[in-house]
């Protein structure tokens, strides 16, 4: 017998919650015990008084699986609301990456080359490093780390995916 | 707002909340809350044996009478103990509230002595949970927990709290207004579906309703509007395990129970209705059979307060989001608004009827006085002999369960308490104290299995200790009955660990705990002793011995479908593949 998995399409999620202990557990435990996907997860405080959070969950699945998630993380106390930006149409996505490359020479001077294409900035450097810093969508990053690997990378550290929707209306 | 002790305040806000009972068991990190209700007689604390057996006690409490059950334990192996029953509850939808003691804030994540993560363990077993570092939040969190436990969809609220935080003293403050700041279920159904759902209703020429436990949630008043429905519209109603008593048994309109053990009209219904009306009911997979084959014909309307429910398991024509009883009103008045009449649903009856007709509920016997007894006979005896007593019958788990839900008749909400979701061996005999407790002149009976009844025997000090009258009926078959009638379909009878060995003389257990204890052999016994059972005061414990081998039928063997089910024995053919041994 094989376990079948079925193919889905990726979404992201805008979730606002109450910024308490434990909220955080209760969100990726959701996810982990009902065998949803986590692809990227943000969270930070972004009320005035710290009372709400908001998280910003990258996920995929079949349209039901979606449907499902949305339902499961709406049901749960602490949470206020659910968006599914990927749902509601134009959405602006981005993402930053710290990229640690070492070397000299030819690789060095490609890699700083590179990294003016790309408009990312370097934000530390010796003689035989940089380290760059680069804010984009996860396809722009992820392209950006691939072309580093050729050129001496050594470290990546990624923040994971914010997202909101366009125009003037607030979730 | 006054001054007062954090266990003080505990106390204080069980009063404030109408709380009359609490059960669980002391222990170091609840010392300061179990001197403060020293100090209140007005709340009755029930000392069990065992946590899980107060979490059970809580549910068949909170079942009996719909209000929250309540559950005071330690820290540690206390807070452990009572997990199954926060998860048996969380799945049934049962409203509980569990105090935990913790141990004080200044040794939390030291690993002291009795200390576990109690909101950690808990976070995905209950419906919400706390940790109250602050004397100042006791009140504001007790309240919010009760209003939390009860309010929408009902389940279990874990309030945890340090002992430091019992002793301290700070403000007991009572919120005006309780309400979450961010939970606000959804209680009136929305317009627009009840219209749309109401033109089906009336269009409809084979449907059927499906009712659950959100009915009996709901409170008797949506059992009658359920019953009000159902006449309005002459339709055919099953309902769930969870569901029964909703819609009285002996109506003809009920088909009985549906999904694995329902029956053959039910199920066959289900698959030949053009039409579905679920009520309170989640398309549990024991109801659906298989997926791809579950009412192929079939529109479907589900009314649920969890919009999560809606959509899980099965895609939905109609999604009503609310209480059930407001839904089930709703549609009444939608109903009656619009002048419909019941269609002539003759046809679809007499289709009915000829599924009525296989009588799938029927099982060999013999009926001479010597004769073994069958454990279905020993449920129908059992039944005729409580008409009119109003009895509140609990269950084990397995296939005593299943047994009762077939052949006992229930005719109100609020006499059937079984484990549905999480299926715990051990819940029916601490159900059965906390219905008991209850309501102390019914008549309460544990239907039981001897293998399950072992999980929590040791209550019977609870019920001798408070001078219960709970009855435990046993049908003794000595296996784990269900376990080894899965083991003949599936693996060739290999009865791996499913036969009940070392059995302790269920009388001699009973006179060792100050009980009345009974055995029942023959069939020529088995009236006399029911009656006995019921006519001794106190409580009583009957080893009613039966067919061994019995099994549970009718049944839809896992990953079949509606129309596939085995109605005796004889149907039993080769075993399973492996797709479906590995469907629970």
């Amino acid at each position: 017998m094989k376990i079948q998995t079925e193919a889905g399409e990726r979404h992201v999620l805008a979730v606002t919650v109450d910024n308490e202990s434990g909220i955080l557990a209760k969100i990726t435990g959701m996810f982990s015990a009902r065998g949803y996907n986590i692809e990227s997860l943000t969270v930070a405080d972004i009320s005035a008084d710290h009372a709400v959070s908001r998280i910003t969950i990258v996920t995929s699945g079949p349209p039901a699986v979606i449907d499902q998630i949305i339902a499961q993380l709406d049901r749960l106390v602490p949470v206020h609301s659910v968006t599914d930006l990927t749902d509601q149409g134009a959405h602006v996505e981005r993402e930053i990456a710290l990229v640690k490359v070492a070397g000299t020479g030819d690789k060095r001077i490609e890699a700083l080359r590179m990294a003016d294409v790309f408009r990312a900035k370097v934000v530390d450097t010796t003689l035989t490093s940089f380290i760059f810093e680069i804010t984009g969508s996860s396809d722009k990053v992820d392209r950006f780390v691939a072309l580093m690997r050729e050129c001496g990378l050594v470290e990546v550290g990624r923040t994971g995916v914010v997202a909101i929707a366009r125009g003037a209306e607030a979730v | 707002m006054t001054e007062m002790s954090g266990a003080d305040m505990v106390v204080q806000a069980l009063v404030d909340l109408g709380v009359d009972t609490v059960f669980g068991y002391p222990g170091g990190a609840v010392l300061p809350i179990y001197d403060a209700l020293f100090n209140h007689p007005q709340i009755k604390h029930i000392l069990v044996r065992h946590e899980q057996a107060a979490t059970h006690a809580a549910e068949g409490y909170a079942r009996a009478t719909g209000k929250p059950g309540v559950v005071l334990v330690t820290s540690g192996p206390g807070a452990t103990n009572a997990v199954t029953g926060i998860t048996d509850a969380l799945l049934d939808s049962i409203p509980m509230v569990v105090l935990t003691g913790q141990v004080p804030t200044n040794l939390i994540g030291t690993d002291a002595f009795q200390e576990c993560d109690t909101v950690g363990i808990t976070r995905h077993c209950t419906k919400h949970n706390y940790l109250v570092m602050d004397p100042d939040r006791l009140g504001p969190v007790i309240h919010e927990a009760f209003f939390i436990a009860t309010h929408g969809r009902p389940g279990p609220v874990v309030v945890d709290i340090p002992k430091n935080v019992q002793v301290a003293t700070g403000s007991y403050t009572v919120p005006e207004r309780i309400e979450h700041k961010s939970y606000r279920p959804q209680i009136e159904p929305d317009a627009d579906p009840i219209a749309k759902a109401i033109a089906l209703i009336a269009a409809a020429e084979r449907p059927v309703f499906y009712s659950g436990g959100g009915v009996i949630n709901a409170g008797p008043d949506a059992s009658a509007a359920l019953r009000q429905l159902v006449a309005l519209t002459g339709a055919p109603i099953t309902s769930t395990l969870m569901g029964l008593g909703a819609f009285p048994s002996d109506d003809p309109k009920w088909l009985g129970m549906l999904g694995m053990h329902g029956t053959y009209e039910a199920n066959m219904a289900m698959n030949r209705a053009d039409l579905i009306i679920a009520v309170g009911a989640r398309f549990d997979d024991r109801v659906t059979g298989r997926l791809d084959a579950f009412a192929p014909e079939a529109k479907k309307i589900h009314i649920d307060i969890d919009r999560s429910s809606i959509n899980k398991i099965v895609p939905v024509d109609i999604a009503i989001v609310g209480d059930a009883g407001r839904a089930l009103d709703a549609l009444i008045a939608a109903w009656q608004d619009r002048g419909h009449q019941a269609r002539d649903l003759g046809e679809w009856w007499r289709r009915i009827d000829g599924w009525r007709a296989t009588r799938c509920l029927d099982f060999p016997e013999k009926t001479e006085a010597s004769a073994e007894i069958m454990p279905q006979r020993a449920i129908k005896a059992l039944f005729d002999a409580t008409r009119g007593r109003d009895p509140i019958i609990t269950t084990e788990v397995g296939q005593h369960q299943m047994w009762a839900a077939q052949h006992f008749g229930f005719s109100a909400p609020n006499r059937w308490l079984t484990s549905g979701g999480l299926g715990t061996m051990g819940y029916g005999f601490p159900a059965a104290v906390g219905a008991q407790i209850a309501k102390p002149d019914r008549l309460v009976v544990c239907v039981a299995g001897e293998a399950s009844l072992q999980m929590n025997i040791q209550e019977m000090g609870t019920v001798s200790q408070y001078r219960l009258p709970v009855k435990i009926f046993i049908l003794n078959n000595e296996y784990m009955g269900m376990v080894r009638q899965w083991q003949e379909l599936t693996y060739e009878s290999r009865y791996s660990n499913s036969y009940s060995d070392s059995l302790p003389d269920f009388v001699k257990l009973a006179d060792a705990y100050g009980w009345t204890g009974l055995r029942i052999d023959t069939l020529g016994e088995l009236e006399d002793g029911i009656r006995t059972m019921i006519d001794t005061p106190g409580p009583v414990i009957v080893d009613c011995r039966v067919a061994k081998l019995a099994n549970c039928f009718p049944m839809i063997p896992s990953g079949a479908a509606h129309t596939d089910m085995i109605l005796q024995p004889s149907d039993v053919i080769g075993t399973m593949d492996d797709e479906a041994k590995a469907l629970v």
